[in-house]
């Protein structure tokens, strides 16, 4: 079977199994809709959060930037799982215990205030519908690299899939599809690093295989590795941070906050029957996370060795690099450098007119590397590299069979849809139950908030299914601001309602208003006023990352500290809050007297 | 059911917040100590080929992270249990 009929073939089967659990999985009550009815296994639950967590951006990029950050690539490996350790000790059993369909109405029954609620919807908005955007276009891009479709066409049966089980089944539907999903996505991605470790040195296991010796040598393919780049003029791989210790502390800690204040992810706990269950259902997300993400790293080391490797076979024995005949001619480049050239993802220039493809760091501060560059007549690097091609091209770098290059585009689709999915519900969530139930129209019955909700996952739907298609100018620059104003509002406010029986509403909203203020503030002077082009302000600050070196993408973390100092200082002020909020603090630390969420006011 | 009458909420809080206390020290050494702060002293040592600093930062912290969940999870059980405040 050709490659094109085989990847239409298993993309064609996980399609037909995802429309299969929308048909078994509808929902029937807004218990349902909202929280799969409270029943989910935590087992299932964490798989489920695995794939809603694990985006287009975790499973087509991730490896891709750790194979070119190096050490420095770790923030976010840590920050993306240590998310998870807050979730799991801060946050989530006791929303579970408090028992409600949404964040925003934690937010607003804890500080007794619709104002507050509101707040909380305009923060989960904003966060959810710039990560939606994402997850669209990497729809788009997965169905058109590999199913030869339009871009525009993959969004329309993107878009078509999701509705059938999100719009029909709600969150009960996602679930179970999430759990399929889960399945695709981590065989996509585990299988050809297996394959690829195997062949570099002989260990099955990727995550050892990191820690091995080369096969057929006495030498680690770390060493190996931080000898190939170093001698190519890149900072070694073991430890080369592009930017300052600091920024790396303040990045993975914007990311771990972030992780655990983004209410796609936290409204996944509210599935499980139990706070005990809440809680160990954490960790079970975390064990399936984590098999992706100690994966990555080995994949993204192994690819770019590969890489390397492939353009300049001296490299792997030590030989001269500047060699005259040491690079590959262009003419014999292997056939998957072609196909990706295609894409756009892959891009040679002879720059020297030498008829060899020279790859390496033109930018290196090593002078006596400069010097030797400069000696064998090379111009410039004349090979760029889009991260992405790191986990797409991998099964073809590695010559493995047509089904596991079709397992791979099954797998970014799956994690793109999934992730699409739980951002939905969030959103359709928000707008009905927040919104509809919470504000306009409080005597709405179970029946009509259903409607309400179905209504608004389609519009929902079409938004996102717009914005993919029309993805504003600013989309790349948007997810570190989803991460920024989950970690600079909605986690400090949750936190402070759990921990603080004593914050009041007017400490809680002045420390959303504040976080989510100077992160927007530093987030628009690097990349301009929404994301506008020309407005950038950035001098007036003070120069690019004036804030102690921190670039824009890490502030979130100190975006939170604002919140926390405001909020503490404001509630300093102003009267304690009523004595049955109190109350409902205590009720909420303890796990005794659950009970399924439900929706009431 | 709310909690018993001669339920203790200082004491459970107290013990609860101990636990978590104890978590975050461990998360904390492990990824921003360990795997960031001092993982240039970590990598003067190895472990198999890895630098060990490497190691807590792209594999180790996240072994630690599952681990710790777990652990916080039976443990904050059993302080469930001894303040009798449990779910059926």
């Amino acid at each position: 079977m050709d490659l094109q009929t085989t990847i239409y073939l298993v993309v064609g089967l996980t399609f037909a199994l995802y429309i299969g659990i929308a048909v078994w999985a509808r929902a029937g009550s807004t218990s349902e809709y909202y929280a799969a009815g409270g029943a989910v296994h935590p087992v299932l639950n964490g798989m489920a959060t695995a794939a809603d967590w694990m985006s287009a951006a975790s499973f087509i990029s991730m490896a891709g930037m750790i194979a070119y950050m190096g050490y420095g690539g770790g923030l976010f490996l840590m920050g993306w799982t240590g998310g998870y350790v807050l979730l799991a000790a801060l946050l989530a059993p006791y929303l579970r215990k408090f028992g409600k369909f949404t964040v925003p109405q934690f937010i607003g029954d804890r500080f007794y205030s619709k104002t507050a609620s509101t707040v909380a919807v305009v923060c989960l908005l904003v966060a959810s519908l710039t990560y939606i955007i994402g997850q669209m276009t990497g729809v788009g891009v997965a169905f058109s690299r590999f199913l030869g479709v339009s871009n525009d066409m993959g969004i329309y049966v993107g878009m078509a899939i999701v509705f059938t089980y999100a719009v029909f089944g709600g969150m009960k539907g996602i679930t179970y599809t999430q759990v399929a999903q889960y399945s695709v996505l981590i065989f996509a991605y585990v299988i050809p690093a297996i394959f690829i470790s195997l062949a570099l040195t002989g260990m099955p296991i990727p995550q050892l295989g990191l820690g091995s010796d080369m096969a057929g040598a006495d030498k680690s393919l770390l060493a190996t590795l931080n000898q190939v780049v170093t001698d190519l003029g890149f900072g070694q791989y073991t430890t080369h941070l592009p930017e300052s210790k600091l920024n790396m502390f303040v990045y993975t800690m914007s990311l771990m906050i972030g992780t655990a204040g983004l209410p796609h992810v936290i409204m996944r706990f509210f599935t499980v029957p139990n706070v005990a269950a809440a809680r160990s259902s954490a960790g079970w997300a975390l064990v399936f996370i984590a098999i992706l993400y100690t994966t990555a790293p080995a994949v993204g080391a192994m690819a770019r060795m590969n890489l390397h490797a492939t353009i300049n076979p001296t490299v792997m024995t030590g030989g001269d690099v500047f060699a005259a005949d040491a690079a590959i001619e262009a003419e014999k480049r292997p056939d998957w450098m072609k196909r990706w050239e295609a894409t756009g993802l892959l891009k040679f220039e002879d720059k020297n007119g030498d008829g060899r493809i020279q790859y390496y760091n033109e930018k290196s501060k090593d002078e006596a590397f400069k010097a030797k560059a400069e000696a064998a007549g090379w111009k410039g690097n004349e090979l760029t590299v889009n991260n992405d091609i790191i986990v797409l091209a991998n099964p073809e770098i590695a010559l493995l069979p047509n089904w596991v290059i079709a397992l791979v585009a099954a797998g970014g689709l799956a994690a793109a849809l999934s992730t699409a999915a739980g951002l939905l519900m969030a959103i359709s969530a928000a707008i009905s139950h927040d919104l509809v139930k919470g504000v306009f129209k409080p005597d709405i019955s179970e029946k009509g908030e259903l409607m309400a909700g179905k209504i608004a996952m389609a519009l929902s739907i079409v938004v996102a299914g717009y914005l993919g298609l029309n993805p504003p100018g600013f989309a790349a620059g948007t997810v570190a601001l989803a991460f920024g104003i989950a970690a600079s509002s909605l986690f400090p406010a949750i936190m402070m309602g759990i921990f603080s029986k004593k914050m009041n509403k007017e400490g809680a909203m002045a420390g959303m208003i504040a976080g989510l203020a100077f992160t927007l503030f530093y987030v628009f002077a690097h990349k301009g006023i929404f994301f506008i082009k020309g407005t950038e302000y950035v001098d007036l600050i003070g120069g690019p990352n004036a804030f102690f070196g921190i670039t824009p993408e890490a502030i979130g973390a100190i975006g939170a500290l604002f919140n926390f100092a405001i909020a503490f200082l404001v509630d300093k002020m102003t009267k304690e809050p009523p004595e049955h909020i109190q109350h409902m603090v205590e009720a909420v630390r303890i796990p005794r007297g659950s009970k399924a969420v439900d929706g009431a006011h | 059911m709310s909690a018993p009458g001669n339920f203790d909420s200082n004491a459970y809080w107290k013990a609860t917040l101990g636990l978590i206390g104890k978590v975050l020290a461990i998360w904390f050494i492990c990824s921003f100590g360990l795997g960031i702060m001092f993982a240039d002293q970590m990598n003067t040592i190895s472990l198999g080929g890895y630098p060990l600093g490497f190691w807590f930062a792209h594999q180790g912290s996240m072994y630690i992270f599952v681990g710790l969940i777990f652990w916080y999870a039976k443990k904050m059980g059993d302080i469930d249990r001894k303040f009798d405040v449990h779910e059926e």
